[in-house]
């Protein structure tokens, strides 16, 4: 609970923090007991195989999946399920919302919304959930879109841009919201490889210039290498090996570690 | 004097006629205009209210709405109308109700083909693609807002063919108001039967609701071109006025199936917005 953590103890309270997470689809098991945490103000790459589960980490932490055991806490907060009474308690999707409210979440796919324009897409949001004014909101996203490199297109409508400069308003539009934990999902898969680095250059930037936790998947192991705090290498559903990207990088332990790495690189 | 060569004798005599019988023409052609717009909007309003509660989540209200279009899907259109001009006054107080003869057929028009819209607005929204509503749930949008502010808008686009063609099945459908004392287009046609003989009065009926429903596919077309344009598929309305004349559904960058199939493949890529692939 908030009330009973003092200032001094807020550091050591985890940003996220999975506890015995299990992630089943079918029969499937996909996380098997997972257990890590992330410190605020820390960026940790996940890597691995695919099918290895790293996108459903991320989807679990923004409630797009629903947990099958285990528990996930925000700052401390329980997100889905909270033990109660030494019952598992599933949380009302409302205060869910509430939490989510501080996570954003970029996707593969941008998922900008077509039927709106590029300042509509930004400031839905901010105005809705955050209630700020329209003005404020505007002058908010003109900023971030500034930063993003996109300030000329605010009036386009999606379907006009490019894959990377789409990519570049999901961007804006998740920081828009001010979050305290970024997701970041793959965002240069779908991109043409010449939009990749604007993409990426847009995100060293981000992560540059601010505090934002984040969690990221991705297979750009050179931008994994520059912004990472710490790796986490995946597979069946559990961490392998995990440490500094220079160490994973340069001399990864694991033998599944290093024949995925001899792979993608 | 039927039969063809009737058929063209008589033009002249009943062409005449036409003209001197225009006024209550023109009242049927208006009584079926307004029964097939009062109709459409209540289609309209069902379609809405019980094509989102077919998406519920809720179990009882997915049910209700679920018996509730099978019942008007399933049962015939003259038996709606019947039983809403004639059992419904026999109902004991308080249910008994007698019904003004356009109300009839509004209701029953509005209930028969807003079950069969119902299935078209619960389809459309179907097919809006997942990332949309996860982009909405990163957001922290309410399912409520985003449901009318998001998906909604473009579904609205998706739907609007299917609708169109709707709008038209109930235009024709409204032909037989008469029968509760509606006197619509097709009354006033029997009427000039007795004069001009079937030949001329039918043929005159098929071009007259032919036009009326002209009029639909182009207020429809509108509409479609503009909802298309919103989400970013397809050209301004201004850019292309001349596909207001087009078959329903179709569009310029090929037929129906073309776009079904282009469509398709823009969901499962989940690219939303990137429909506009010509």
């Amino acid at each position: 609970m908030p009330e009973n953590t003092a200032p001094t103890g807020t550091a050591d309270v985890p940003h996220i923090e999975f506890r015995d997470v299990v992630k089943k689809f079918g029969d499937n098991t996909v996380l098997d007991n997972l257990n890590f945490t992330v410190s605020k103000g820390e960026r940790v790459t996940l890597i691995g195989p695919s099918g290895s589960g790293k996108t459903t980490i991320l989807r679990l932490v923004m409630t797009l999946e629903e947990l099958s055991g285990g528990y996930i806490h925000i700052g401390g907060t329980p997100l889905q399920y909270q033990e109660q009474g030494g019952k598992r308690v599933r949380i009302s999707d409302k205060r869910r919302r509430r939490t989510t409210t501080g996570i954003g979440m970029v996707f593969q796919h941008f998922n900008l919304f077509p039927n709106m324009t590029v300042m509509e897409n930004i400031v839905e949001a901010p105005i809705n959930v955050m209630g700020l004014k329209k003005a404020e909101a505007e002058a908010k996203a003109e900023a971030l879109l500034d930063k993003v490199g996109m300030g000329w297109k605010k009036d386009a409508r999606p379907n006009e841009l490019s894959g990377g400069q789409q990519q570049r308003i999901a961007i804006a539009r998740a920081l828009a919201m001010d979050p305290e934990i970024l997701l970041l999902d793959e965002v240069t898969s779908a991109l043409d490889p010449e939009l990749v680095g604007e993409v990426l250059a847009v995100l060293k930037d981000i992560a540059a210039e601010t505090d934002i936790s984040m969690l990221i998947v991705t297979h750009e192991m050179q931008f994994a290498r520059d912004v990472s705090d710490r790796v986490m290498m995946f597979d069946q559903g559990s961490v392998i090996e995990e440490g500094l990207p220079d160490k994973i990088f340069s001399e990864p332990e694991n033998q599944r570690t290093q024949d995925f790495l001899r792979a993608v690189l | 004097m039927d039969g063809v060569i009737g058929f063209i004798q008589d033009l002249g005599p009943n062409l005449q006629l036409v003209l001197e019988r225009m006024p209550m023409i023109l009242d049927g052609v208006f009584i079926t205009l307004l029964a097939s717009v009062l109709g459409a909007a209540l289609a309209l309003f069902i379609a809405f209210a019980f094509g989102l509660a077919l998406l519920a989540k809720n179990v009882l209200v997915r049910g209700v709405a679920r018996v509730f279009v099978e019942f008007f899907r399933g049962t015939s259109l003259v038996v709606q109308l019947f039983w809403l001009a004639f059992v419904l006054p026999q109902l004991p107080y308080p249910l008994g109700f007698q019904l003004d003869p356009l109300l009839v057929g509004v209701l029953a028009l509005g209930l028969n083909y807003g079950a069969y819209a119902a299935e078209v607005v619960r389809g459309s929204i179907g097919s809006v693609p997942t990332g949309q509503y996860e982009a909405i749930s990163a957001l922290s949008l309410s399912p409520a807002r985003g449901m009318f502010r998001i998906v909604i808008p473009q579904a609205w686009a998706l739907m609007l063919p299917s609708l169109s063609n709707l709008w038209i099945q109930l235009l024709k459908g409204s032909a037989i108001v008469g029968t509760v004392t509606l006197y619509d287009l097709f009354f006033q046609v029997e009427q000039l039967r007795d004069r001009t003989g079937t030949w001329f009065a039918y043929s005159f009926a098929l071009l007259a609701y032919y036009l009326i429903a002209w009029l639909i596919v182009i207020l429809m077309n509108g509409l479609e071109i503009r909802a298309k344009h919103q989400i970013g598929r397809g050209p301004a309305l201004k850019d292309s006025w001349r596909s207001l004349f087009r078959a329903p559904g179709s569009t310029p960058g090929g037929g129906r199936s073309a776009r079904v199939v282009r469509d398709r493949s823009v969901a499962k890529a989940g690219t939303a917005g990137e429909g506009g692939l010509a």
